[in-house]
């Protein structure tokens, strides 16, 4: 396969997911968790069988408005709310006693509006110092412009993760943030593990054209980029399968990460880094 | 040559084994299990900002009297920045309750009714025991007796005496005021001066836990400022179970489908991978043991994907074999250079890994942060393993089996 050959067909694929995303970013926004948007959420298992629609009207019952029911595992129900006092928790538990029936209550978890700006906070500045020391690092053992490529093929993964996760309207939390870090290491790790191998052709192989040191070092590392991503999709699918509704999120994230991290060692990277080099010749 | 080599195989295989065994056996009860696995409660509280650092040093106190009440095994309370208290309950028998409990301020006052007066406070007391009158006739009847120190009983005494002489019986200005946190709890009339410091506060419950909630309380003394709860999360004790075994569930299929891979695709590498795979999991979880971490879902989490990034340290180094291989190399030689060219690769590559995963222990919250801790000595010590053992262990098995096809060749 030609991949410096055809740098356009490959921007081309990433940009035709990326610019859905941004769209719904500005449209729809993203689906914030309590963790970030502040609010409650209160996982309850019945003993009777019961439905979501039984449950909404006890909710609503209780006075509160704008609830969100969703149905869990073991006959268990999901009831998120905005940010609610004590006293209005109180009233609501006691309404799906009432009108539902008798539960024991699974998780419950509050999060203040001031807490929810602070944690949203935290994980954009982890993200960003994340980012900015990886430069720094690239820079220091290969050099600046393998560290931009690097970077750019990283906002890539974290742009197509943060979209579809926008289109899909799936829950953005703190543990959110933490899967895109593990995508951003999985890429980085696939993106050095070929420039690696370009900067040891680099030396090798003088004489050649820097579009076909490029095909060659990712045809080389080719098995590898393909065989590890394999195995962490293994352990993805199987958390995915069998590992129960609360890290459902994370795991998805990564499987949309590790997939556009694939994409983008293999077909992005190693382009941007000759853009980026030709940019330079020219200038010089 | 070969005699020894594979006794040396066999001897360092069996003892990876037994290792993992005997390390799985005891850590299994040894680990210290977070809420999200264990069930529990952690709440954050926030005072007014104006709240001094001796009113958070008594609140500090005071809620560890009430967590003490509750008998839980390792509780956590510390302080956060200048008007936070952060409170962790792993185990907890009732989150619910325990919530309950942590936040109240419990600022109970004695007001007289006709002067708007406050005689007694939570301060004067001495004691307060639920207890239930089951002569009533109306059915049980829940209170809490209390009983005021000296200087308390003194002021109680001569306020009671005042109403008595100045009020004609059955005066509603001889009512005294229970209040709690500005609640009016009840409002008895007071029938003779009461000289002996007891009193009894009784309606509002509905069961003995109540008045038993109440009594705790006011045993543990009011928080001298009002404390919000910010942030809360309970987790009921069946669920963590639950979370617990599901994700080991997960975490064994994801692992034999990883072994199986490697072995089919690697062959004899491949095998020697999964041993150095199992002997990577016991020291991550006996460093975990040994540093006293708290395993948590996401941190479990955090330890397969390291696995993966263990994996792929494999996959470079061996990838590097092939390709020696098929540049005509002997299979010593292979080895030997492969691992040569491989270590830099990996080293780079896990660095930058690390780099995020330090960023997340520096920035992240609770569970995000055992997540990180549990990928970072994952990643470190799967480089550690796959630059010496993983290197061993193939060098002294290519002396045992020599056939080249048998690595990719």
């Amino acid at each position: 396969m030609d991949f410096s050959g055809k740098k356009m067909l490959w921007f081309i694929i990433s940009l035709v997911i990326i610019i859905p995303g941004i769209v719904s970013i500005m449209i729809n926004g993203l689906n914030f968790g309590i963790d970030f948007a502040g609010g409650n959420l209160i996982q309850v298992q019945f003993q009777n069988e019961t439905s979501v629609d039984t449950i909404r009207t006890a909710v609503n019952d209780s006075g509160i408005s704008d609830a969100l029911v969703q149905e869990s595992d073991y006959n268990s129900f999901i009831i998120k709310t905005k940010v609610i006092t004590e006293e209005q928790e109180k009233t609501l538990l006691a309404s799906l006693t009432n009108n539902v029936g008798e539960y024991e209550i699974m998780r419950n978890e509050g999060v203040g509006p001031s807490i929810g700006s602070e944690l949203r906070k935290a994980g954009l500045i982890s993200l960003f110092l994340a980012l900015a020391l990886m430069v720094v690092y690239i820079t220091i053992r290969f050099e600046l412009s393998f560290a931009i490529a690097a970077i750019l093929a990283l906002c890539h993964d974290v742009l197509i993760t943060v979209g579809i996760f926008s289109i899909l309207q799936f829950e953005v939390n703190s543990e959110f943030i933490a899967a895109v870090l593990t995508v951003v290491g999985y890429s980085i790790n696939a993106t050095i593990v070929i420039f690696d191998r370009i900067r040891e052709n680099l030396k090798a192989v003088k004489k050649d054209s820097l579009e076909n040191i490029v095909n060659l070092s990712i045809k080389q590392t080719m098995a590898r980029s393909v065989n590890t991503t394999i195995t962490v999709l293994f352990v993805i699918i199987s958390l995915l399968i069998f590992g129960g509704e609360t890290i459902r999120n994370f795991n998805m994230v990564l499987l949309t990460g590790v997939v556009s991290g694939l994409y983008s060692s293999v077909f992005l990277a190693g382009n941007f880094w000759l853009v980026i080099r030709n940019l330079k010749g020219k200038k010089a | 040559m070969r005699k020894g080599s594979l006794a040396a195989v066999l001897i360092i295989t069996i003892a990876v084994l037994g290792l993992a065994l005997f390390s799985f056996d005891y850590l299994k009860d040894d680990l210290r299990l977070g809420l999200d696995l264990k069930g529990g409660v952690q709440v954050r509280l926030e005072a007014p900002e104006n709240a001094s650092a001796e009113d958070m040093a008594k609140a500090v106190a005071i809620i560890d009297n009430r967590v003490n009440a509750l008998g839980v095994t390792e509780p956590e309370i510390r302080r956060e920045g200048d008007n936070r208290i952060l409170i962790e309950l792993p185990g907890v028998e009732d989150p619910e309750e325990a919530v309950n409990l942590i936040g109240r301020t419990a600022l109970l006052e004695f007001v007289r009714v006709d002067t708007n007066e406050i005689v007694v406070t939570g301060r004067d007391l001495k004691n307060a025991v639920e207890g239930m009158d089951s002569s009533q006739i109306a059915g049980k009847d829940y209170h809490v007796s209390i009983e005021f120190n000296s200087e308390g009983a003194e002021k109680f005494a001569n306020a009671t005496s005042d109403l008595v002489a100045k009020y004609g019986e059955n005066d509603p200005n001889r009512m005294i005021a229970i209040v709690l946190d500005g609640n009016v709890i009840s409002s008895p009339i007071v029938q003779t001066p009461i000289y002996d410091g007891k009193a009894s506060i009784s309606g509002g419950f509905q069961t003995l836990e109540e008045a038993n909630s109440l009594a705790l309380l006011l045993r543990s003394g009011a928080l001298p400022v009002e404390m919000e709860i910010i942030e809360k999360r309970t987790v009921g004790p069946k669920f963590g179970i639950e979370s617990l075994e599901k994700s080991a569930g997960a975490a064994f299929y994801g692992l034999i489908a990883i072994a199986l891979f490697m072995i089919a695709y690697y062959r004899v590498p491949g095998l020697v991978a999964v041993v150095s795979l199992v002997l990577y999991s016991a020291i991550v979880w006996n460093v975990l043991g040994f540093i006293n971490a708290t395993i948590t879902l996401p941190g479990i989490a955090g330890f397969l994907l390291s696995v993966g990034m263990a994996v792929d340290a494999n996959i470079i180094i061996y990838e590097r074999i092939k390709e020696e291989l098929a540049n005509g190399k002997s299979l010593r030689a292979s080895i030997d250079s492969g691992f040569k060219r491989a270590i830099w690769t990996i080293f780079d590559s896990n660095l930058t890994t690390l780099i995020a995963s330090f960023v997340l222990i520096y920035f992240g919250a609770g569970t995000v942060k055992g997540f990180a801790v549990t990928l970072s000595i994952g990643v470190i010590t799967s480089m550690l393993t796959a630059i010496t053992f993983t290197r061993i262990l193939l060098k002294q098995t290519s002396l045992v089996i020599s056939n080249t096809k048998l690595y990719g060749a």
